[in-house]
């Protein structure tokens, strides 16, 4: 307990010393090896708490307001997104001591990441709702102020102020949910919560205030509007933090209240989380799908993952509330395996989208192309990154999902007819979002780093240093690892679900040949080494059975002339026309996708043209109205600014009679 | 002598709403200046009996201070600032005077109905000389909203102060300290405001603020 605590008073030093030495050349590796240290200690302090939960401590330190004190507690959860969130800092760190080095302002970054990464600790450390709030309130101003360290970019200053706003919002909306935890007595510590009993309407607010404040930082539809412009913005090892572990934490956030703190949870819980997570799920992935720039892909994509937890977070509450506690088991597992494996893959895409930036100065994917001979390595790993998120095995991605998929067919078991219907339907979802997320991928990689090159800059791409390559390199062989040997992560996360929920899955690090079996080797069974070896002993065979076999002779000839008669890389398949079947299947209704074809007339040789309009309809239907409304709001109180003042008397007079007479009438 | 020291003060303190009910229809400016002396010295005589009653000596000096500031001072100086402003002529309300007083009886209604449920268990002396202190604090209140002139404002202000004492009197061991610190404030209060009351006139001819509010420039 007491190292998690030096590493977080270690990196607020690092970030107020950094204050006035940041214009130093070496500055930016000596913060970022400061932080990589940092969160090395903390991974190993937290590591042992996950093996061995001897290792759960508490300690109250005189800090904050005077008679309520800091409650800091390390427990299993707590210990579980703290490897997350430092193996992700970590990465962060190790990336960002090469990729620093072409940031423009470093004053702009340096002070603010070491805080970013101290505050992300304190959350989960927390043990009482101010420290937690204001540990939260701290990540969400630091994480702000590195979006905005290019804040002469266009667009960077609209998405800040948004997600501002929308920080704003969500910090107000726990504010409220903690008020309502902490019930009559005021026990603002998390000890004083757990022993709270309320009402199920006191329930129902608490669960609507924590997914509006938590699932507004998670990036939930339709509150996730703020998400895919913030987290573009940032820097790239900055990007990777905010969607990698950022939202994570927003996840722990809503685990430790809807799980811990606020008591037995009703049917119809489990069915609001599971429509959120289902819609999050496939509206991300089809936002994803129409977007040509690189990191905004990408923080689309989170979304999409977020809403994947969601449906695990799901499926747990369903199968606690009908006292299936080994299924709830299950679909937690899956939910924080998953958790763990988008913070490693998101993070790898994120620092292949930086160097991709670095290399190129581009992140439209319309004049990216042919990278992968140019630069080997981030191709390779941005590739291991791509097959991981698009679940696809041997890889994490593949397991987490697997295991969600084998909650959602023991189903059929739940009591509750109503879930009965739901939950095959979120699985059919899914289902589709992991095949949308498949094709969203091959858009990504394809377009990027396969084809030719579609501009000078991609031409003129070189491979980046060497901290960059070694840190996406460490994530793609964490990524590969997980998916080879997800029963070690699943022996590791048993502490953590049977703290949740009662129970846990069995022990799998004694199972032969390391396969992974949930619940019973009848129903279901995985094994990530068989199939690694099977894919590398079938693909060497193939791979020298067509050296050996075909023909060795050279034969130069045109291309394939239907395709490519003009060598122009224009002519190339765009991300744009990748995408096009499936704007026109999903677009008309969810983004009412207006198209028009503009031909010139017949003899006339100017271009023809494509207008495309894509629309947004949860910042239509949702966030135009509300700004609306608050501006008209605004309008009209200010005429209050200028009244006489007798009419202001006269307004305190009529608000203390109103008053008065509501309270004799009260009595 | 429990029941004649209540009906006394009962009686004191109600004479003292009754004052204040007085002074919203009053339309001249001479005779506000006057009913405020009287709401003045009743308001000391007030507070000279619970003195008396809680035989607590330090009361005599607040009823001294209000006798002699509220009942003397304050009076003349707003009568001779009346004289050198030329305004004794004029008459001035902004609701008619039966409104005003139909608005002040449900005001004191109201302030019985809030004060005599929640203090329930409080000295029946201390029940009685809340709920007036509160009608005349809201008819102070109702006294400045109701007035056009600034002078007609200022005695507002001091009746209003005026219910604050009687509360603080009848609420048994508020120190001496507080009280003369509060006279203190009202003396400069009404010192600053006649020193505004001339630069106004001054500057536009006129004390009524109605008519300053057309000078602000913010005026849509």
């Amino acid at each position: 307990m007491t190292l998690p605590l030096y590493v977080i008073g270690m990196l607020f030093a690092v970030a107020v010393a950094a204050v006035p030495f940041c214009r130093w050349r070496g500055a930016a590796s000596v913060v970022y090896g400061a932080c990589l240290a940092a969160c090395a200690a903390a991974l190993t302090a937290a590591l042992p708490v996950l093996t061995a939960p001897a290792g759960e401590a508490s300690r109250v330190l005189p800090l904050g307001i005077p008679w309520i004190e800091a409650h800091l507690r390390l427990d299993l959860l707590a210990a579980f997104f703290l490897v997350v969130v430092n193996l992700g800092g970590a990465a962060a760190s190790l990336y960002a001591i090469g990729y620093g080095r072409h940031e423009r302002a470093p004053q702009r970054v340096l002070p603010f990441f070491p805080a970013f990464l101290a505050a992300m600790n304190l959350v989960v450390l927390a043990d009482d709702a101010f420290t937690f709030l204001f540990a939260w309130e701290l990540m969400s101003l630091t994480s702000w102020a590195l979006v905005m360290s290019h804040h002469r970019s266009a667009g960077t200053a609209r998405a800040g102020y948004i997600y501002l706003v929308m920080a704003g919002f969500g910090t107000l909306c726990l504010l409220l949910a903690f008020g309502v935890l902490a019930g009559a007595q005021g026990g603002y510590a998390f000890a004083a919560m757990r022993a709270e009993h309320l009402t199920a309407w006191q329930q129902t607010v608490v669960l609507l205030l924590v997914l509006l404040g938590a699932g507004s930082k998670a990036g939930i539809v339709p509150l996730h509007v703020w998400l895919p412009l913030a987290h573009p913005a940032a820097p790239s090892h900055v990007s990777a933090l905010m969607s990698g572990v950022m939202t994570k934490v927003a996840i722990y956030g809503l685990i430790r209240i809807v799980f811990q703190l606020a008591g037995p949870p009703a049917w119809w819980w489990s069915a609001l989380v599971l429509v959120i997570g289902a819609t999050t799920a496939v509206l991300g992935v089809l936002y994803a799908l129409m977007q040509h720039d690189l990191k905004r892909l990408l923080a689309y994509h989170t979304v999409e993952n977020i809403g994947i937890i969601f449906i695990g977070l799901g499926l747990a509450l369903a199968f606690e509330t009908a006292g299936m506690a080994a299924g709830a088991a299950l679909a937690l597992t899956a939910a924080l395996f998953h958790v763990l494996n988008h913070s490693l893959f998101k993070s790898l895409l994120f620092f292949g989208s930086g160097t991709v930036l670095v290399a190129t100065g581009e992140r439209d994917m319309e004049r990216l192309g042919g990278l992968i001979h140019r630069m080997p390595v981030t191709a390779t790993t941005f590739l291991i990154g791509c097959a991981a998120i698009s679940a696809l095995p041997p890889l994490n991605g593949f397991v987490s999902e697997w295991l969600t998929f084998q909650a959602i067919l023991i189903s059929p078991n739940l009591s509750h007819w109503g879930l009965k219907f739901l939950v095959p339907a979120v699985g059919a979802a899914l289902a589709l979002s992991a095949a949308l997320a498949a094709a969203c991928f091959v858009k990504a990689f394809g377009i990027s780093f396969l084809g030719r090159p579609r501009s000078a800059e991609a031409l003129a791409a070189r491979e980046v240093d060497a901290f960059s390559c070694a840190a996406m390199i460490a994530l793609a062989l964490l990524c590969v690892l997980a998916g080879v040997l997800p029963g070690l992560v699943v022996d590791a996360l048993s502490g953590v679900v049977r703290e949740l929920t009662a129970a846990s899955l069995p022990p799998q690090s004694s199972l032969p040949w390391l396969s992974l079996i949930p619940l019973s080797p009848q129903r279901a069974s995985y094994n990530g080494l068989i199939l690694l070896v099977f894919l590398l002993c079938t693909s060497t065979l193939i791979a020298m059975a067509v050296r050996r076999l075909a023909s060795h002779a050279v034969r130069r000839a045109p291309a394939w002339d239907c395709g490519f008669p003009d060598p122009n890389p224009a002519t190339q398949y765009t991300a744009g026309s990748f995408a096009q079947p499936i704007r026109r299947v999903f677009g008309r209704s969810i983004f009412r996708v207006e198209e028009r074809v503009e031909m010139p007339e017949p003899g006339s040789l100017a271009p023809a043209r494509l207008h495309l309009r894509l629309h947004d309809l949860a910042w239509e239907y949702l966030f135009t109205p509300i700004a609306r409304a608050v501006d008209e709001a605004a309008t009209r109180l200010n005429a209050l600014q200028f009244l006489t003042i007798r009419r202001y008397l006269a307004l305190v007079f009529a608000t203390l009679v109103i008053l008065l007479a509501g309270l004799a009438l009260w009595q | 002598m429990h029941g004649l020291a209540f009906d006394i003060a009962h009686l004191l303190s109600g004479g003292l709403v009754l004052i204040s009910l007085m002074l919203l229809y009053q339309v001249r400016l001479y005779s506000l200046i006057n009913v405020f002396a009287a709401h003045a010295v009743v308001l000391g005589l007030a507070v000279a009996w619970q003195a008396f009653v809680q035989s607590a000596p330090h009361l005599y000096v607040t009823a001294l201070i209000a006798l002699l500031f509220k009942g003397v001072v304050i009076p003349v100086v707003l009568y001779r600032m009346v004289q050198r402003l030329g305004i004794h002529r004029q008459i001035e309300t902004v609701v008619g005077v039966g409104l005003t007083m139909l608005c002040g009886i449900g005001l004191v209604a109201l302030s019985i109905m809030v004060m005599l449920p929640i203090t329930e268990a409080a000295d029946v002396l201390t029940r009685e000389d809340l709920a007036f202190a509160l009608s005349v604090v809201l008819l102070g209140l109702l006294l400045m909203v109701s007035r056009r002139n600034a002078v007609g404002q200022v005695v507002g202000f001091m009746s209003l102060e005026n219910g604050l004492i009687l509360a603080a009197a009848g609420a048994k061991g508020m120190p001496l300290v507080v009280e003369i610190s509060v006279a203190f404030s009202v003396l400069i209060a009404l010192i600053v405001i006649g020193i505004f009351l001339f630069r106004i006139r001054e500057r536009f001819d006129t004390v009524d603020v109605h008519v300053l509010d057309g000078f602000r420039g913010e005026q849509p």
